[in-house]
């Protein structure tokens, strides 16, 4: 009963952080961070199941046998019972096979490599992480972004991944998982917002003095229409995305402004890539070089 | 804290005191256990990096096994005559363990002059280590079993010096069977690194 | 190359004035040291009684004073860091540019790791071990002198990097390209690998020194399953170092050839894999804090037994959950790592794993609980750390496991949470544990107690600031703060990080405290002595010797047939025996051997960090010549006469018997 109404108690001071922490992991406005929070706050009442005893009995314990008291008993070679070893034993592993379960499946499920089940047709965005911004690049529309990131909610995105720098993390935290940006590969990330919305985006991983300022929004537009919007904003940039301007790009600096290129040539991504991408022995390079996903994040 | 104590007592005496010989073959066990793991993470890295070449020349382009079946041939065979020497030494038969010790030196010598060469010729080709992630593992794990190797044949060297000078007492031979450890876990690496350097990459 | 290597004089960061103020500080107290010392004629005891010691006891107090010295800088970087991002909301500055702020959360992240709770852990270590087990050194008493020196050339030459160029800005984990030549072209990153890799190869030789003494050194009579808690959960410790620490070695080595060299290990290009540096890392990186907090398990043991007057519950249970716990250590390092890109099962299954050491980690607080179940516990100053740590560190278990979650640690990985987490852990469990063995073993090493008022304000400040710093930090996780930023500006943070900047003021009122307490212990020492070598009525052998113990630590082998086993003496009157003869007793000789091995290659490390070629080989070279020298030397130990101990142990004795009645 006192665990039950502990864990009531408990669910009560979660809710109050949970209204706390607007714009945060657990105010997730996406499917993928819903989940997220959900299992975040499965875990920890499970937990809490045998934390709050522990803490309570140590203090408990602590207090009823401190020195003076004679009138509890005082047993000082009282050093083994096997049942109480049993139970100390079970306890915890009973939680942690519940736990390891909810792992495996959980793990699966929200698997960032994995495509999300939706009646919408997804879209894919490239995301380069440069010195110190990033690079947003729509290959099925033709068009780029710097720190400006835009999709319809309730649309999937599937997200490619790659850096031309050091290692950073692709990470909107209200709409869910993160994954690292890595030069010479492309890792996978899947997301998709439940609602519009302007949300923040920022890299996860530090990279460098201009690593504070690696910030973008990510706007879930309203309607495919808004979003539309959005795309013919960009496309009125007369600026090309090519190899040229993409080296212009590449130099570094910080807190770079929202930039928008209206055409981007062909494969950019690719090339970006591929500029690093192992020409190993064995490798056929002029088939490999054909596909539009090089690597797919083949990271161990 | 030391004052008032009398000092300078026989040191022979002292190992049989405190077994230090046993001390310091247990000690330098488990030194060659960590050097172990030591190989483990540079064979791990070769491993992972073998493959990429950077479009430049991969194993099959550069080994050459023949050459390689000789250094290894010499660096087995130092092993036995290093045994033979350590039997030697142990029954106080100090010049026929010198001549064994000089043997096993030879042998040290001309497997480190091969892969001297060996790395002098794949750098003058042009396959040095800067060129791809997989030189920079072969010359790192071949070279860092060579760093070895140069170590331990220093340490005959002087140890054949000790022999020369003072004998085979307790502690020369102590140290004997150290490096005596040494060599042959050296010899066990380079097992390793023929099969899965030269051989696989061969194949 | 010019004679100097890349070394000017424009090297010396002139134009920070923190850092200058910093050093003329420094300068200052180096030069009353040096007075002080001078004036009350100490430099020969300095240099013989203790620079030279090869006593595991002066090197262990030696370690303790090198984590404290370390302490306070990595402290200080931590109160840097938490008023920086304190005055740096609503889109300010602040007073720490990113190119200075970026060396201090690197620093302080290596400092309190590498020199500040190894040397501490390792310091107990030294002074307690060989105690416990009844033995009157470790198996290399010389080796044990070099380990400590090179722990200490590494800690200088981090100390180095703070007048001297700059330290590194790549996060304490220097992860590749980031650490690699073309994104780091400073001195920094090469201030870390040597000073990383000497310390480390420091540690190295005192796992294999203390594996050797407890499996060769052990009383008579001392079966494995007999030793005492601490010098079990130290053995599995010094397994994992033996087993973790050659593989730090190996991959700095690896970016040394990278930065030096220019090989492609973890280079972007040249078909370089960083991802292969950040798996190495870690499977060092994550053995390592079970290698801190193991040994602090041992200390709360230990501390609960004697302080309940009980006998440990379930020795054996504990034994070998810390076994497991070291085990599993070195299956789980890929959760550092879960937002990589690799498949489901594989971080499914590392984090299963990581869950699986919850089980060993619960069972040892269970067995604590019963431990203090029906016992008579005394709330001294070692028993509050304990207690605190049983609270705090469940909660980092706790948040520890939420991270072991994949799907958890997709939204947490980076965030101030998982700060808050590790924190939650190394201070909750190792440093707290560290703090109570100081306070447990303080009498013992030093031969009077510590202040208790004193030292129950320190901590109450610990364990408040504790929770007002790090709670807050795993608020700002949950909001989406990630670590290591500059400044901020999003409103709805900055009650959190004012918040973390008074906890961390409050550990600071902590610290000062410790050391109050320190001065005011010592001030007052002739009201605390202890006089009998057994102040808390111990259970293990350490107690059994005078306090500080005789340098030869005992006149007779003790015999031992009890896991408790001066407890069993006490009962069945063995203890405090006088003996009619004793043997003469062999010990080893001090040695400058060490010290100035480790100069030569801390000054070749130096010489490598700013390619000044000509030292590099001959501070190789001297540490080798130095080395022939001891290797040739016949003039290393010497016998204690009989008459000598039998005068020692009667003095000591009459004065037990004096403070026993």
């Amino acid at each position: 009963m006192l665990i039950r109404n502990l864990s009531k108690a408990a669910l009560a001071i979660f809710a109050i952080l949970l209204s706390g922490c607007a714009g945060g992991v657990l105010d997730p406005k996406g499917q993928i961070g819903i989940d997220e929070k959900h299992l975040i706050v499965v875990a920890t009442l499970l937990m809490l199941i045998v934390v709050i005893p522990v803490i309570f009995m140590t203090l408990y314990f602590a207090w009823k046998y401190r020195d003076g008291r004679d009138q509890e008993i005082y047993a000082p070679k009282w050093a083994h019972s096997k049942n109480i070893e049993i139970v100390v034993w079970l306890v915890p592993i009973v939680i942690v096979i519940i736990l390891g379960v909810i792992t495996w499946g959980s793990t699966h499920d929200l698997d960032p490599y994995k495509p999300l089940e939706h009646e919408a047709k997804p879209i894919t965005v490239e995301v380069v992480s440069l010195n110190w911004k990033w690079l947003f690049i729509y290959p099925e529309l033709g068009i780029a972004s710097v720190n400006e990131l835009a999709f319809p909610a309730n649309v999937p995105v599937n997200f490619k991944i790659t850096s031309d720098t050091a290692m950073n993390s692709f990470f909107i935290p209200q709409l869910g998982s993160q994954i690292y940006s890595m030069a010479g590969m492309a890792t996978q990330l899947h997301l998709i917002a439940n609602e519009p919305g302007t949300f923040n985006g920022i890299s996860a991983n530090y990279s460098g003095a201009g690593f504070t300022g690696m910030k973008f929004k990510a706007i879930a537009t309203a309607t495919a229409e808004d979003f539309d919007a959005w795309v013919a904003k960009v496309k009125q940039q007369s600026r090309n995305l090519d190899s040229q301007s993409y080296k212009a790009l590449a130099i570094e600096s910080e807190n770079n402004p929202v930039e928008y290129y209206g055409t981007v040539s062909k494969g950019m991504f690719n090339q970006i890539v591929m500029q690093y991408m192992h020409k190993d022995a064995g490798m056929d390079m002029s088939h490999h070089s054909g596909h539009s996903s090089p690597n797919n994040g083949e990271t161990e | 804290m030391s004052t008032a104590i009398s000092r300078d007592l026989y040191v022979e005496q002292a190992d049989e005191h405190h077994d230090t010989s046993g001390n310091t073959l247990l000690g330098f066990w488990l030194y060659l256990m960590t050097d172990c793991i030591l190989f483990a993470s540079v064979f791990a890295t070769y491993a992972v990096l073998f493959m990429n070449t950077d479009g430049g020349v991969s194993g099959k382009d550069i080994f050459e096994l023949n050459f390689v079946l000789i250094e290894t041939a010499a660096l087995l065979v130092s092993s036995i005559t290093f045994g033979l020497a350590l039997i030697y030494a142990k029954h106080q038969k100090r010049s026929a363990a010198l001549v064994w010790l000089m043997v096993t030196f030879v042998l040290g010598c001309v497997f480190i002059s091969m892969e001297v060469y060996e790395f002098h010729h794949l750098i003058e080709a042009g396959h040095g280590p800067q060129r791809s992630a997989f030189l920079s593992s072969f010359f790192a794990l071949v070279g860092l079993h060579g760093l070895h190797v140069t170590a331990g044949l220093i340490w005959m060297a002087i140890m054949m010096f000790e022999v020369g000078k003072t004998g085979l007492t307790k502690r020369s031979i102590t140290r004997l069977s150290c490096l005596s450890l040494f060599w042959h876990f050296l010899d066990i690496v380079w097992v390793c690194v023929f099969t899965v350097v030269y051989l696989l990459g061969v194949l | 190359m010019s004679f100097l290597g890349k070394l000017t004089l424009e090297s010396v960061p002139y134009q920070e004035p923190i850092i200058m103020v910093t050093l003329a500080v420094v300068a200052i107290i180096g030069i009353m040291l040096v007075g002080l010392i001078t004036k009350y004629k100490k430099w020969g005891v300095l240099w013989n009684d203790w620079i030279t010691s090869v006593d595991h006891k002066r090197l262990g107090i030696m370690y303790i004073v090198l984590a404290f010295v370390m302490l306070v800088r990595g402290f200080s970087d931590a109160i840097m860091m938490r008023t920086q991002q304190a005055l740096a909301v609503n889109g300010a500055a602040g007073y720490l540019p990113p190119e200075h702020y970026d060396q201090i959360f690197t620093a302080h992240g290596v400092i309190m790791i590498i020199f500040m709770a190894m040397p501490f852990m390792i310091g107990l270590m030294n002074l307690v071990v060989p105690l416990q087990i009844g033995a009157r050194d470790v198996a290399f008493p010389f080796l044990n002198n070099l380990s400590f020196w090179l722990t200490t050339g590494g800690a200088i030459l981090i100390n180095i990097s703070l007048g001297l160029g700059e330290f590194a800005k790549t996060g304490w984990v220097a992860y590749p390209p980031l650490s690699e030549l073309s994104f780091s072209p400073g001195v920094g990153v090469d201030y870390y690998i040597w000073a990383l890799q000497i310390s480390g190869i420091g540690t190295t030789l005192t796992g294999v020194n203390f594996i050797a003494t407890v499996l060769k050194m052990r009383a008579p009579g001392m079966k494995l399953m007999q030793m005492p808690i601490f010098t079990w959960t130290c053995t599995w410790a010094n397994i994992l170092i033996v087993a973790s620490f050659p593989i730090l070695t190996a991959v700095l080595g690896m970016l040394t050839l990278d930065r030096y060299m220019g090989f492609h290990f973890f280079t972007n290009d040249g078909g370089g894999n960083a991802m292969m540096y950040i798996n190495l890392f870690w499977a060092w990186g994550h053995p390592e804090v079970y290698i801190l907090v193991l040994p602090a398990f041992g200390i709360f043991s230990e501390v609960i037994s004697t302080f309940t007057s009980k006998r440990l519950f379930g020795y054996k249970s504990m034994v070998w959950a810390s076994g497991a716990i070291s085990v599993l250590g070195f299956i789980v390092w890929l959760h550092h790592f879960f937002t990589m890109g690799s498949s489901a099962n594989v971080n499914a299954f590392f984090g299963v794993m990581t869950m699986v050491i919850a089980v060993p980690t619960g069972v040892k607080l269970f067995n604590w609980l019963f431990t203090i179940y029906r016992g008579r516990l005394k709330f001294t100053v070692p028993v509050l750390w304990t207690l605190g740590f049983m609270t705090t560190f469940t909660i980092g278990g706790m948040t520890g496991v939420l991270l072991a979650l994949p799907g958890a640690d997709y939204v947490l990985h980076n965030s101030l949470f998982l700060i808050a987490h590790f924190h939650n852990t190394i201070i909750g469990g190792a440093v707290f544990g560290y703090f109570a063995g100081f306070a447990y073993w303080f009498p013992k090493a030093m031969g009077f107690k510590l202040n208790e008022r004193l030292g129950k304000a320190a901590f109450w400040c610990w364990q408040i600031g504790f929770y007002v710093t790090f709670m807050p930090l795993y608020v700002l996780g949950f909001l989406g703060m990630t670590r290591r930023i500059n400044h901020t500006d999003n409103p709805d943070w900055n009650i959190w990080i004012y918040l973390a900047a008074v906890g961390a003021f409050i550990i600071f009122v902590g610290i000062i405290l410790q050391f109050v307490q320190l001065y005011v212990s010592f001030r007052d020492r002739e009201q605390n002595l202890d006089t009998t070598g057994d102040p808390w009525n111990g259970h293990t052998l350490e107690w059994s010797t005078s306090s500080p113990p005789q340098f030869y630590n005992f006149a007779k082998d003790p015999q031992v047939s009890d896991i408790d086993c001066f407890t069993d003496m006490k009962e069945k009157g063995e203890a405090y025996q006088r003996y009619e003869s004793y043997q003469p007793i062999h010990m080893p000789k001090n040695t400058a051997s060490g010290i100035l091995m480790a100069l030569g290659i801390t000054a070749a490390g130096f010489a490598a960090i700013w390619h000044i070629l000509w030292l590099a080989i001959a501070g190789m070279l001297g540490a080798f010549v130095v080395f022939l020298f001891r290797a040739y030397s016949n003039d290393h130990d010497y016998y204690v006469q009989p008459d000598e101990i039998a005068r020692i142990e009667n003095a000591h004795l009459d004065k037990v018997a004096r403070g026993r009645i």
